[in-house]
């Protein structure tokens, strides 16, 4: 949590203000018994009505200036809690924005997410609480202490005795609750998935004809969860009849001894009532500063969990990269010896590929799950740092260019079709962001698109939900296959992208690709031989090696493996069928 | 409001069962309050015995000391009491009413849960009914003790000093304004903050979620600066939103403060005129400090209240949703040979858009079926009629010579093998999820299994083999490895009739091979419905059904249909267009 703090810089002076109200708060507030006492022991004595009523307004004035204090301490504090949740939000982001796909891979967007929103707002609630409360309640303990110190030495031991011990309840109560709430939450995280996947598996569930199971078993968990809940609420329910019975008993020893100074005359009456005042007083705060505690500790563990996301760095950087010249006439895409492996795996996922794409091309990608297909493409864009070897863009190095000019000249299609809140145009102009209007039908034309955006009556200013739940997978699919060629890129890269689609759109994408494209490098990962057989190279991988690459027809007499996903696909007249 | 009268009603009926539980909490809290009120008397009382130096009355004394710690026991133990008999009372109407939920979840149409969003499902049985906890019974419990102390504390005062009293009385309203007010308008700073932070999650949800795209358009420089927008605006309302909610105590403190003061002048003023005393005094100021509390929580609890009814409503839906016909007094279909026919059946999900139109189809026991045809063309639709997912809105499907609608729909539904493209894992081991369909078979048949759908070697290749924990999130197995798994299943159960949606589309070709191969050999004699997009699997179908906007427009051979030269020829060929 320290080491959060130093986001608070720009709000140092309100950072201090809050708690430095909140003190003047807790000041007047020790003065209200006081003012009562002399009430009682100087007004009702002497029967001097006029000092009542001087005492009294002090009494207002006091709340006054209690409010005026609080109100701006309140105010400041707010201001630093959500400047520095503010602050540290930026920085998350920008941070999270530098990291590579290693690191994401490693942490999961998920989890990013989580820490963004949950983390942060609980790390600002701490730093809220944090300003007003910390100075607050301890100093109205101490202060009380001190009070009754002044009143009666004597008494004062009854404080002595009786604060640390209502503290030791409020204490022990809570640390044995804490845990108990975390597996409460655990359990009901459990009940949680229960019902998510009983939901996302129904036609399996009900296939199987397992409901009468998965009721038993979410009755089960949800027993549990009260088992937890009632034990829980069993400890907690000590904790407030525990200290009123100390807070009272010390109220009795102060009657009792207090009775006994008052009557040999060295405090009054007034001072015995002040006296019992301040030992409500000092309950209040203590369950407060509880409360506070238990806050905290919340907060820590979302700030370690902030922290641990700062603490990574990025293994793949750009930093004092200017921008390059590419070379003259050289390929588009080379790769020299590339070996790679995923941070972690001790497995290569890629050893000792070699091959180039000259500009213009269109080299296809196949080969079996998990044999490195999408891995390659990605050390195009520069997603992953090769391990050994190096990848060339047009002559140069990738770990040379600034990200913004090496990824701004590739269009790449991932396999998950991702699409963002917004108009269809808004996303066709992530690549390019002054694409026209005409730029962007061209592309949509090219990914089959243009017809079903046009239907819509908004055509272009169609507004996206958030993940396109408004479209189907197949026209999410397209829509990013457009929003890759929006601005002819360089180099195209279609992530086995073509999944969601039927096969006669399939080959309406490829015939319309290959005629607009002249002049683009054009990257097709597919495990079906009919996506890549025109390619101009097709490479052929396996288990992480490169087995083969060449034309379909050298490919068929020549590699082993190409052969036998061929025949597994094409019958073998189809195979030779040359066209 | 008369809706929400019956919600509350229905509410209070779920504690039924523990109606002693409640009745003992509900008298505990009236002795509870009256035990608080009365210790300040006995406290005054005590203070009004010692007057001055040499002026204490220590026989007087002892018997007064003495109630108070009975009081002060009464007090802490039917607070403690009070507190469990409310928990056991929350916790359990909280169980039965997300058990009840859970059952009548798990009895509905799929119709329901195809067309609402899983997190709208899942927050009525979780979030909703904990806000139904939290606010409804922990609120009136809140309520009802926050009424007693208040009647309480007025007919101590009055019978104490009516005057002042009085005092109490007029200005304790003076906080409830003050409260209301606030509330009222911090409501709206929270509904700011509210929309400002949805739009900032979801904003994050989108940025960071799917950090991998923006990183592969170069979008970095711009999603920061909408975030700081975005940031920005939720720093404004958020400042205010917390300032404002802040006020509360501030605030209350300081009307508290007035009531103190007020009670302070008058009451030292009575004592002067002789009609009260010092004790009495010190036992109003405690009452005055006591007094103002419960109506801040009153007026806490009325919003809580509000928001919990709504939850109610919502949880009841779900529960008030009519399940699926109870078919347990049919018989279940027995002697399935795997014969199968469709007369004239008509289907739509909604009435407006026909689907399924005059569908008739006849299966011989044995038959290998593929049904082909473009998105939406109504394939996966006919799947949830075959399983009994969707009841047709006419016409009559036979399963082995038994109308489908005479038996139960759980023996229609075991006597099929499904395979989705859609994979679906359960939260469990290997070994769990392959023998979800037949929970009780051994290891040597799960082995089996997992052999024929050739997962065997990847399984025990996972750190606990079969005894992995694998969920439909972890990232451990690949989307094909899921999809062998769930391959797996159906092996290990073999229905007599089995329905391959896409089954192998997350498998690579050569894999494939081998599963087909594995497919073959358990699909001699059992009927079978393919749905694939490779054609290459479709090929060896002794029927090819082509389907198109919910019609049948072909049927026969690959070869049948290839010298028709028709739909199903022209898609074959798009396949190998250049």
């Amino acid at each position: 949590m320290l080491k959060l703090f130093g986001y608070l810089k720009n709000y140092r002076l309100e950072a201090v203000l809050g708690p430095l109200g909140k003190l003047l708060e807790a000041i007047f507030e020790l003065i209200v018994p006081i003012v009562m006492a002399r009430i009682i022991d100087i007004g009702i004595a002497n029967n001097d009505k006029p000092y009542i009523y001087k005492m009294g307004g002090l009494l207002v004035l006091l709340g006054v200036l209690g409010l005026a204090a609080s109100l701006t301490a309140q105010y400041f504090a707010a201001k630093a809690a959500v400047g520095f949740g503010t602050q540290l939000r930026s920085a998350l982001f920008k941070h999270i924005n530098s990291l590579s796909h290693s690191e994401i891979d490693k942490l999961g967007s998920a989890t990013l997410v989580t820490r963004m929103t949950v983390d942060i707002n609980a790390a600002q609630q701490g730093v809220n609480m944090l300003l007003r409360l910390f100075l607050r309640a301890p100093f109205i303990v101490v202060g009380a202490v001190i009070m009754a110190f002044a009143v009666s030495v004597r008494l004062t031991l009854i404080f002595l005795v009786f604060t640390p011990l209502i503290w030791a309840v409020i204490w022990i109560v809570t640390k044995r609750t804490v845990p108990m709430y975390k597996s409460i939450q655990k359990s009901l995280d459990k009940t949680t998935l229960i019902v998510g996947e009983s939901i996302s598996g129904v036609r399996v569930i009900r296939a199987f004809s397992r409901q009468a199971d998965e009721r038993a078993n979410f009755k089960n968990s949800t027993k549990r969860l009260q088992d937890k809940q009632l034990a829980a609420g069993r400890e907690a329910a000590v904790m407030s009849p525990l200290t009123y019975v100390f807070v009272n008993i010390a109220v009795i020893l102060l009657i009792w001894f207090g009775g006994k100074s008052v009557y040999s005359g060295s405090i009054t009456q007034g001072e015995v009532i002040e006296l019992v005042n301040y030992m409500t007083q000092i309950l209040l705060s203590l369950i407060r500063l509880a409360e506070l505690i238990q806050l905290l500790t919340k907060a820590q563990a979302s700030s370690r969990r902030i922290c641990e996301v700062f603490e990574i760095k990025t293994t793949v950087s750009d930093k004092g990269n200017k921008p390059v010249k590419p070379v003259r006439n050289a390929p588009a895409v080379v790769f020299r010896n590339v070996s790679f492996a995923y941070s972690g795996s001790e497995r290569h996922a890629l050893e000792g590929i070699t091959f180039r794409a000259d500009k213009g091309e269109t080299i296809g990608i196949i080969g079996g799950t998990g044999c490195g297909k999408s891995t390659l493409v990605n050390l195009i864009t520069r997603f992953y740092d090769t391990s050994e070897g190096e990848v060339l863009i047009n002559g140069v190095n990738v770990k040379k260019y600034p990200f913004e000019q090496l990824r701004s000249g590739i269009g790449i299609v991932p396999q998950k079709a991702v699409l963002f809140k917004g108009t269809v145009r808004e996303n066709m102009q992530w690549r390019k962001q002054d694409a026209s209007d005409s730029e962007i039908e061209r592309a949509l034309k090219i990914s089959q698109a243009y017809d079903f955006v046009h239907e819509k009556p908004e055509g272009l200013s169609y507004r996206i939900e958030q993940g396109g739940r408004n479209l189907s997978g197949g026209q999410r699919q397209r829509l990013t296959i457009a929003r890759a060629l929006t601005g002819s890129p360089q180099i195209l890269i279609l992530d086995d992208s073509a999944s969601a689609l039927d096969l006669a759109t399939d080959a309406a994408l490829r015939r319309a690709i290959a005629k607009n494209t002249s002049g683009m490098t054009v990257f097709i990962v597919s495990q079906r031989v009919s996506s890549i057989r025109n390619a101009d190279r097709i490479l052929v991988l396996d288990d992480g090696k490169l087995v083969g690459q060449g034309t379909h027809k050298k490919l068929l007499a020549d590699c082993g493996v190409y052969r036998e996903i061929c025949s597994s696909q094409l019958s073998e007249k189809e195979a030779a069928h040359d066209e | 409001m008369n809706s929400s009268k019956n919600t509350v009603k229905r509410l209070l009926s779920g504690f039924k069962p523990y109606k002693m539980q409640l009745a003992a909490a509900l008298l505990l809290a009236v002795l509870n309050v009256a035990a608080t009120l009365y210790a300040p008397i006995v406290t005054g009382q005590a203070i009004d015995l010692i007057v001055d130096k040499g002026l204490v009355f220590f026989k007087g004394l002892v018997p007064l000391l003495v109630e108070l710690a009975v009081t002060i026991v009464v007090v802490a133990v039917s607070q403690y009491f009070m507190t469990l008999f409310l928990n056991k009372v929350t916790f359990s109407a909280l169980r039965d009413l997300r058990d009840q939920a859970f059952d009548n979840l798990s009895r509905l149409p799929l119709s329901y849960i195809d067309s609402h969003p899983k997190g709208d499902i899942i927050s009525r049985l979780i979030s909703d009914t904990d806000q139904i906890s939290d606010g409804l019974i922990l609120g009136f419990a809140q309520l009802f003790t926050g009424v007693v102390t208040i009647i309480g504390t007025l007919v101590f005062m009055l019978t104490i000093n009516v005057k002042i009293a009085l005092i109490v009385v007029l200005l304790t309203p003076l906080s409830l304004f003050v409260a209301h007010y606030i509330s009222k308008s911090t409501f709206k700073f929270f509904k700011e903050q509210t929309a400002a932070r949805g739009d900032f999650t979801s904003f994050v949800e989108e940025m960071t979620g799917n950090q991998k795209t923006v990183k592969a358009f170069a979008h970095e420089d711009e999603a920061e600066e909408d975030f700081e927008a975005l940031n920005l605006k939720l720093q404004k309302v958020s400042t205010r939103a917390i300032f404002f909610s802040s006020l509360t105590n501030p605030s209350t403190r300081f009307v508290n403060g007035l009531v103190y003061a007020a009670v302070g002048i008058f009451g030292a003023l009575s004592v002067i005129s002789g009609h009260f005393s010092v004790g009495k005094l010190s036992c109003f100021l405690t009452y005055a400090n006591q007094y103002t509390k419960p109506f801040n929580e009153i007026s806490g609890v009325v919003t809580e209240l509000t928001g919990a009814v709504a939850c109610a409503r919502r949880v009841f839906e779900l529960i008030d949703e009519r399940p699926e016909k109870n078919d347990s007094h049919l018989p279940n279909l027995k002697h399935v040979d795997g014969s199968l026919t469709a007369e004239k059946v008509f289907f739509s999900y909604d009435r407006k858009r026909p689907l399924i139109e005059d569908f008739s189809l006849n299966v011989k026991s044995g038959q290998r079926i593929a049904i082909v045809g473009p998105t939406g063309c109504g394939k996966t639709t006919f799947i949830n009629l075959l399983m009994r997912f969707y009841e047709p809105d006419s016409g009559r499907l036979t399963i082995s010579g038994t109308p489908a609608a005479d038996v139960t729909r759980s023996s229609v539904r075991r006597s099929f093998g499904m395979v989705l493209q859609e994979t679906w894992l359960k939260t469990g081991t290997v070994r769990e999820n392959i023998a979800y369909g037949k929970p009780d078979a051994d290891f040597s048949e799960i082995e089996a299994a997992a052999k024929a759908a050739h997962c065997d070697s990847f399984i025990k290749r996972l750190p606990q083999g079969y005894d992995t924990v694998i969920s439909d999130e972890t990232g451990a197995v690949s989307a094909g490895q899921k999809q062998l798994i769930c391959i797996a299943r159906i092996m290990l159960s073999l229905p007599p009739m089995l329905i391959l949606d896409e089954a192998t589309s997350s498998i690579d070709t050569r894999t494939e091979l081998l599963i087909q191969e594995a497919f073959g050999k358990m699909m001699r004699g059992r009927t079978s419905f393919i749905i694939a997009h490779r054609l290459s699997t479709v090929r060896n179908a002794d029927c090819i059904i082509v389907m198109n906007s919910g019609h049948i427009i072909e049927q026969g051979t690959h070869s049948q249909l290839m010298r028709r030269k028709g739909f199903y020829a022209k898609l074959y060929n798009s396949q190998f267009e250049k």
